[in-house]
């Protein structure tokens, strides 16, 4: 079966614009491929400015991509026109991180959720409340709440309605960009677990993005771990936690809390910043932080190339 | 919308100068509106060889040169001027939060144009643009000086929406509704404008004020509305030659300028404060 979504070379420079600079275009994504089939949830994990909520963002054309593809159903989604873009839109959702600036403080919940349907004239205005509460109610939301304002609610309900407000339109894709990341721990596994219950009832795809691996694992099938605009290491979710191949891989799980306290594991810190993403290096982009023993002058003049290795697509000259 | 402009309002009242204008400005329409059914016309003169008379029971401000009664001019004038203010400012504020919008929201060459536009705009001093397009009437009627001040006053406010909708275009609601397939007008209408509006209703309650010190300048210079209809500036420029002998006939409507202009701004600062407390 051909997958949902399939992203092939996706690139975003972003030009810094200036009337007597030409400055050197900041490579936020630097060819980047992945599928997520149906009812899949891939996970996409990196540091803050690995370019992971830009890929959310380019895939739904919320910013437009410099280069590359992205099928979705059959449909390049860089290439539609307006009006099948707009068609599309409501088959490819996006729940965001900050509970607050998701939510137009000037809006009725209620209202927010049936925008979309509104939109898309997805049901007759008499009927629009019914579906509005029924929404409500399945993302754990009281349906009386519907003339409420966002100020009334806290972080985690407020991530609730926004998921509201992605399902209205029935969608089957949702880029999910750090939606727990602003939440407490308790409420986060609240918050998984309904992500998890609505992609079983309603088979929905995700492309879930974090920059946490122990939340990731919790939902994703497979994982993806980005470095500087660049996927280093794409697996399956047990493959990537029970034998990473990638040193940058390891060293983010060294930082995952073990709940079995038999098993052993050291802390792998890394040293010093990633490098610049408008002028990366020549070679592997991790080498200057890398702490693999056979590190050596390849590794600096000659980029990895994606090879399988256990399994996995890894990134890097010296795994496995 | 409501629930954070009424807390807007709320906070405001809680404040002293809050309090102190939002109070005056009631007291002044509570008087103006209850006193007037009371009052001779304004424009009728009883006694041409009267003159200016001054306070007594009968004329509790006293009498200007034509005998009519100050009070009533005063009363009458407020209805005038006030409204003057309220259309020229509603004028400015529509046409700046439309610039201030387009500008911000589609960005580009779009901003470029109109954003350099505004900067000469404002490079011209106001009182000179005014002067030129006043001249071309004798005697100025009030719709045309409420556009003449409304068409010149929303340069400033233009590039406070532009700011705030800069600031809102980043917000993820609006990448929500870009991504639920809404078009541009609805987001404008839906998302962006009603979340101008806390600065836009600061920038209006602040212009009304300023419109009625530039009205009566203006009226002062001779330029503003014909008599006999009173307003409060012409009042003042009417006195200017009595103001030795009789000098009542410019203190109560100069003193009406003052205490309405000041309460507006007490006003207008405490929920400039409450919409945003990094300025206050």
């Amino acid at each position: 079966m051909t997958p949902l979504l399939e992203v092939t070379d996706l690139v975003k420079h972003y030009l810094s614009r200036g009337l007597f600079r030409a400055g050197l275009p900041t490579r936020a994504v630097d060819g980047v491929s992945f599928e997520v089939g149906r009812g899949e949830t891939l996970g996409l994990v990196g540091e803050s400015g690995s370019g992971k909520s830009t890929i959310g963002r380019t895939i739904l054309r919320l910013d437009e991509p410099t280069g590359g593809r992205a099928v979705f159903d059959g449909v390049n989604v860089f290439e539609t026109d307006r009006e099948t873009l707009r068609a599309m839109r409501r088959k490819m959702q996006i729940i965001f991180q900050d509970p607050f600036s998701s939510l137009n403080p000037r809006m009725a919940i209620g209202s927010a959720v049936a925008e979309g349907m509104e939109i898309h004239r997805l049901a007759p205005k008499a009927e629009i409340p019914e579906r509005v509460a029924g929404l409500l109610r399945e993302v754990g939301l009281d349906p009386s709440l519907a003339t409420r304002y966002p100020h009334e609610f806290s972080g985690g309900q407020r991530q609730r309605v926004g998921i509201a407000r992605a399902l209205a339109v029935s969608p089957t894709f949702i880029v999910c960009d750090e939606p727990v990341s602003a939440l407490d721990v308790s409420v986060q596994a609240q918050v998984i677990n309904l992500l998890r219950d609505l992609q079983e009832h309603r088979g929905l795809s995700y492309l879930f993005i974090a920059h946490d691996l122990a939340v990731v694992r919790q939902i994703s099938h497979r994982i993806a771990v980005l470095y500087l605009g660049r996927i280093v290491e794409l697996g399956t979710t047990d493959q990537i936690i029970e034998s990473p191949q990638h040193p940058y891989t390891q060293a983010l799980l060294s930082a995952v809390p073990e709940p079995d306290p038999r098993r052993q594991r050291t802390r792998i810190v890394l040293r010093g910043d990633p490098p610049s993403p408008s002028a990366p290096p020549p070679g592997c982009a991790f080498a200057g932080r890398c702490f693999h023993s056979s590190k050596n002058a390849r590794c600096t003049s000659e980029r990895p190339e994606q090879r399988t290795v256990a399994g996995r697509q890894v990134a890097c000259h010296h795994a496995g | 919308m409501r629930g954070s402009l009424k807390r807007v309002f709320a906070t405001a009242w809680h404040t002293p100068s809050g309090q102190v204008g939002a109070v005056t400005l009631l007291l002044i329409a509570l008087v103006a509106v209850t006193i007037t059914p009371f009052l001779p016309d304004p424009r009728i003169m009883p006694d041409l060889s009267g003159g200016a008379a001054p306070p007594s029971f009968a004329h509790p401000f006293g009498t200007d040169a034509f005998s009519r009664d100050i009070l009533s001019r005063v009363v009458h004038g407020a209805r005038v001027s006030l409204s003057i203010a309220a259309l020229a400012v509603a004028l400015s504020i529509s046409l700046g939060a439309a610039v201030g919008t387009t500008a911000g929201y589609f960005g580009g060459w779009v901003d470029a144009v109109l954003m350099r536009s505004v900067d000469a705009a404002m490079a011209i001093p106001r009182l000179f643009i005014l002067l030129l397009l006043v001249l071309v009437w004798e005697r100025i009627p009030p719709a045309a000086l409420v556009a003449v001040i409304g068409a010149t006053g929303w340069f400033a406010t233009s590039r406070l929406v532009r700011g705030e909708v800069l600031r809102l275009r980043e917000l993820d609601y609006i990448r929500a509704a870009k991504a639920l397939g809404a078009g541009s007008p609805g987001i404008i209408f839906r998302h962006v404008l009603p979340n101008t509006l806390g600065p836009l209703i600061v920038a209006a309650t602040l212009g009304v004020g300023e419109v009625i010190l530039l009205e009566a300048g203006l009226s002062f210079l001779g330029l503003g509305i014909a008599p006999p209809t009173p307003t409060w500036g012409g009042m003042v420029h009417d006195s200017e030659s009595l103001m030795a002998t009789a000098p009542w006939t410019g203190l109560f409507p100069g003193a009406a300028i003052v205490i309405t202009v000041l309460a507006v701004n007490l006003w207008g600062e405490a929920m400039r404060a409450a919409v945003d407390p990094r300025t206050a």
